[in-house]
């Protein structure tokens, strides 16, 4: 009998869950190899201008140093001789170059790697280096410099207008408002690094915290100018990256550059405070929003503006003002996206990037006129859903938003909700009901699966992909056995080896698209090559029609018609069987709009004096198409819905901008939430299959699982309290 | 870290000598915040005398009150059934305080002695008169969301971070110390002090001195204290106002009261005069809102934490509705 938990749509629990539990898997920081030293790095302490001198003696005689590396000593880069870093592997390799120059970008920036003996000793000796600046005047701060925003070079965000430019000002009911994301950083559990191992002059082996070993290999192979089959990356385990790990950081290359000057392998674990300044951040943002609509609610325009950090040597955009442009039917649309150049690291995405931001300034400008109007919120989005997307004008591949409010309304218990702001308490709180809209774009990106099916009646698939948390293993076995009609324990997936076929990063919400798309159809070459070595009972039927269970394939009307999938081997003389499938989108991406939905609902407490806001009760509702593992999708759902508690509430990275250094780089004071922060929730899918998206029908949801969650919680406070607070994070001082 | 040396002591005595013969060492209990100072490179002392073994953990009650000892575990205190019994506010402000495993691992000396969590003070590249005196306040006008409001001077406005002890300034406890010349007893109340022009002191005990145990009296306030935290987040994480308010009540009259604010000052915060302006008033709304007022005499805030200046007073009224079964 097929277990039905481990074929698509199951509650299949974790393949590796037993590794991580019993701490059998390892992660990048626990690998050990003979000969291995340890790098800390020298944080520069100033936040621009050019290093004067570099004092290393006191550290290269401290006990335990081998090298003391900077840009005085560090052997020269390949590519940064003569390409300009920001262009090298299409953005995704360091920006700054390690150890090139002289010159400080950001305070924290690198300006020297300590290797010694033990980590101790390096961590020590970091401290006994100093530098002497040439110091120049520095800019961190957002909000004094809005006005140098430039727009930016990537297309997709240059300024977008349809219909007529700010036509929400002629509106009879308008909202106009600002909103403000503060800086915050992704701060998985795993701290950041790298364990470099160079096996010969061009040869090098890498264990890294990364969200796609194959975008690492090639920014190493372009870094140093070497084969790419010479450079092997392995990082089959990932301790949370939330899109940190989207590129190669600077720190990662003078790493490599440390380990080829010691001739040793060299680890790299970067500190906690150092997670804040050197491995990107979700930009601090201001917003502001224009809205307007007739009395019935029609939407009449919508502007969006938005400025954000970026820093001053390489360029980062994400898409903040990209829902605005098609998640509403209004006739007059237009967005500006500046970025505003800063004295800092460069921003990353951070779950949920761009969107997550502007859902925030949208969602809550929405709900601020659903008040204006006297409408219901759910109301007033479903008088404005658009039946197609109305920037490209593309039918959608399948949108169940709709449903989604429904659902949620339901599960929430919507029809309790105060009508008036400030008008209903609870054990002596006010409560407020709140809910938004997110989405994101439901990619696939081309991927490659090797499937081999060996004489024991075991399926092996490997393809290079990664697994930052959301359980890829898994619903990639899942997909295996429903294609193969095997049992689960049968088949085994393994990633995270450049060795495997290539694979996408794990960014965007693409991975089950992409990835499983691949596995499924290499198992669905498998099954064709299994029934052609079959012999000619089942040969003359169609392949697609026959039926693959227990490890056989047989006809659908001749149940004693079957033949087991090791017989076949054997009757072929086949140690194994085996297949290499490349899958990629076709031109569905150019007939139809691809999107994601996600709605979510909360309910909140706020005291009434001191300002305390508690969620008492979440609901996250997901149109992602197919959901290929119950279990491990609503997992992913409660994991974005706690990450949107901690934007809305708790999550804020602040810079003292006269020294230009974080002043909160702990996690004792910033602050992301604890189980106790954490109500009942809800996770609900729609679960209807994408008709074009990928053999699967499966959308993304990593991203949608946090947008749309802190305007959800913003409007409940709204609700409860009267009181619109338009900047993050909601903490009691701004409800008193 | 700096490399440095290890001893263990076994007894207060052989503690103390250890200290005497190196006074650049320090003494190391739980080791909560000490070894984050040292990782952050705020201290770096050559020696540390580990004191987490001396037999200073009972808690026992003794004529007219309880001698907790120094080296009681924070969660050892706050689920002791005298304790709870006779001074439950201590234990709702210990159980507010850090997370369980910190409240496993940190002493009742040792909670006594942690360092203001400003992040100036964190920051050795940062100015911070407490940290390294002569470089400067950091925190006077910069990120200065945490800090105090009342007692600050022009050198240091950082706040004592515990809650443990503001529910002990509140209940008349006292701190006994040992030192080379034998045993004394410090208030509480006079046990932290104001910076003033010496904030790298945080408190009154000697250089050549070990707490060796906290005693509180018997007290009345068995039935009407509550310790009230407001935070960022629903635990783990330091007050933005904390308040322990305690009232003897006979019917609604209030025969007595006893009443400290956290997170406002460089020490747990007494109110004394309010506690005495309480007496022999009815419990109400207005009552404790008079109260709160006058608590908030002499207050003065920064640029980031003038919320205080109105979430403090609420905060009083809050606990005290709370201590005297105002509110659900």
């Amino acid at each position: 009998m097929k277990n039905k938990d481990e074929r698509i749509g199951g509650r299949m629990s974790r393949v590796d869950a037993q590794l991580k539990v019993t701490g059998a898997a390892k992660y990048f920081a626990e690998f050990e190899v003979p000969n291995l030293v340890y790098g800390v790095l020298v944080p520069s302490t100033i936040t621009k201008g050019t290093i004067k001198s570099l004092d290393t003696k006191k550290a290269e005689s401290a006990p335990g140093v081998l090298a003391v590396l900077s840009y005085l000593n560090a052997p020269k880069t390949p590519a940064y001789q003569t390409d300009e870093p920001s262009k090298t592997s299409s953005g995704r390799g360091p920006g700054m170059k390690a150890f090139h120059d002289n010159k400080v970008y950001f305070n924290g920036q690198p300006i020297a790697m300590v290797v010694a003996n033990t980590f101790e000793r390096a961590t020590y000796a970091a401290s006994l280096v100093t530098a002497q600046y040439e110091k120049s005047s520095h800019q961190t701060e957002l909000k004094s410099n809005l006005d140098k925003g430039i727009t930016p070079k990537s297309k997709s965000l240059q300024d977008y207008q349809r219909g007529k430019k700010d036509a929400y000002q002629t509106a009879p009911v308008k909202i106009e408002a600002e909103y403000i994301q503060p800086t915050e950083v992704h701060n998985p559990m795993e701290l950041h690094g790298i364990l470099a191992q160079w096996e010969g002059p061009d040869k090098i082996t890498v264990y890294a915290k990364t969200q796609g070993v194959k975008m690492t290999q090639q920014v190493i192979a372009d870094t140093f100018k070497i084969p790419k089959e010479n450079v092997s990356v392995h990082s089959q385990f990932v301790g949370g990256a939330f899109g940190m790990s989207l590129r190669v950081w600077p720190h990662e290359i003078a790493t490599i550059l440390a380990a080829q000057k010691v001739q040793r392998p060299v680890k790299l674990v970067i500190t906690r405070d150092q997670m804040f300044t050197i491995a990107g951040y979700r930009p601090h943002t201001h917003q502001k929003v224009g809205i307007g609509a007739n009395k019935d609610g029609k939407f009449v325009g919508i502007s969006h503006w938005a400025n954000v950090q970026n820093s001053n040597y390489e360029e980062f955009t994400e898409a903040t003002v990209g829902m605005t442009r098609f998640l509403y039917r209004s006739p007059n649309v237009n967005t500006t996206y500046r970025v505003v150049p800063l004295d800092i690291c460069t921003p990353i995405p951070m779950r949920g990037p761009g969107e997550a931001t502007g859902a925030f300034a949208l969602e809550s400008a929405i709900d601020e006129l659903s008040y204006a109007l006297n409408m219901d919120p759910i109301d007033l989005r479903m008088k404005n859903y658009p039946e197609k997307d109305p920037e490209q004008d593309l039918p959608w591949s399948s949108n169940h938003v709709r449903e989604a409010y429904q659902l949620g309304a339901d599960k929430i218990g919507w029809s309790n909700r105060p009508k008036e702001p400030r008008s209903k308490k609870e054990n002596g709180m006010w409560i407020g009901y709140g809910m938004a809209t997110g989405t994101f774009g439901a990619h696939r990106r081309e991927a490659t699966a090797r499937a081999q099916l060996k004489a024991d009646g075991t399926l092996l698939i490997q393809s290079a992909a990664s697994d930052i948390g959301p359980g890829t293993g898994t619903a990639m076995v899942q997909i295996a056995a429903e294609v193969m009609g095997m049992p689960a324990d049968q088949i085994k997936f393994e990633l995270g080896e450049t060795a495997f076929p290539y694979a996408p990063i794990q960014g965007g919400s693409a991975t089950v698209a992409s990835v499983g798309s691949a596995v499924h159809e290499a198992c669905m070459a498998l099954r064709q090559q299994l029934v052609e070595l079959s012999g000619n009972a089942l040969k003359k039927a169609k392949v697609d029609t026959l039926v693959y269970e227990e490890g056989r394939v047989r006809s659908p009307t001749d149940r004693s018609a079957s033949i087991a999938y090791t017989e076949i081997l054997k009757r072929n003389n086949l140690p194994m069987l085996e297949v290499t499938k490349e899958a990629k989108p076709g031109e569905e991406g150019k007939k139809f709009a691809m999107y994601s939905f996600s709605v979510h609902f909360v309910k909140v407490h706020v005291h009434p004096t001191t300002g305390v806001v508690r969620v008492k009760h979440a609901v996250a509702v997901a149109d992602a198409g197919t959901i290929v593992n119950h279990k491990t999708a609503s997992s992913q759902m409660m994991g974005g819905a706690v990450g949107g508690i901690g934007m809305a509430l708790q999550e804020e990275a602040v810079i003292d901008h006269r020294y230009g250094r974080y002043i909160n780089n702990d996690l004792a004071n910033y602050h992301v939430p604890v189980n106790a922060d954490i109500p009942d929730i809800d996770v609900l899918f729609v679960d209807k299959k994408d008709p074009y998206i990928n053999p699967m029908g499966a959308k993304g949801l990593g991203e949608i699982a946090i947008i749309g969650m802190a305007p959800a919680i913003a409007n409940a406070v709204y609700n409860a309290t009267g009181k619109r607070i338009r900047e993050l994070p909601i903490t009691p001082d701004k409800l008193i | 870290m700096k490399a440095f040396q290890y001893v263990r002591a076994n007894t207060a005595k052989s503690a103390l000598e250890a200290l005497a013969k190196d006074p650049s060492a320090q003494f190391i209990a739980g080791g909560t915040n000490l070894v984050d100072l040292m990782k952050r490179g705020v201290t770096a002392p050559d020696k540390l005398i580990d004191i987490s073994r001396l037999p200073l953990n009972k808690i026992e009650k003794v004529a007219n009150g309880v001698r907790i000892g120094a080296m009681s575990l924070n969660s050892q205190v706050a689920d002791d059934k005298l304790i709870l019994e006779k001074w439950p506010l201590l234990a709702q402000a210990l159980n507010a305080g850090a997370s369980a495993q910190l409240r496993n691992k940190a002493t009742v000396g040792g909670n006594m002695l942690q360092r203001t969590r400003c992040g100036y003070f964190y920051d050795t590249e940062m100015p911070c008169n407490k940290r390294q005196p002569g470089t400067g306040c950091g925190a006077k006008e910069g990120y200065n969301r945490m800090h105090a409001i009342f007692g600050t001077s022009e050198h240091c406005i950082a706040v004592h971070p515990s809650d443990m002890c503001v529910a002990l300034v509140a209940l008349d406890a006292a701190v006994v110390v040992q030192g080379p010349k034998g045993e004394r007893t410090i208030p509480f109340t006079e046990f932290h002090r104001l910076p003033g022009d010496r904030p790298e002191k945080d408190n009154t005990l000697g250089k050549d001195e070990l707490i060796v145990a906290v005693t509180l009296p018997d007290s009345p306030y068995t039935q009407h204290a509550h310790y009230l935290k407001v935070r960022d987040r629903a635990s783990y994480a330091f007050a933005l106002v904390s308040v322990a308010a305690a009232l003897e009540l006979e019917g609604k009259t209030i025969k007595s009261a006893r009443l400290a604010m956290g997170g406002v000052a460089h020490k747990p915060w007494r109110l004394q005069e309010v506690e005495k302006a309480l007496v022999g008033k009815t419990v109400s709304e207005a009552t404790f809102q008079q109260a709160a007022q006058q608590a908030m005499a002499g207050a003065r805030a920064f640029e980031y934490n003038a919320f205080k200046l109105k979430l403090a007073p609420n905060t009083i009224v809050e606990a005290l509705k709370m201590a005297a079964g105002l509110t659900a």
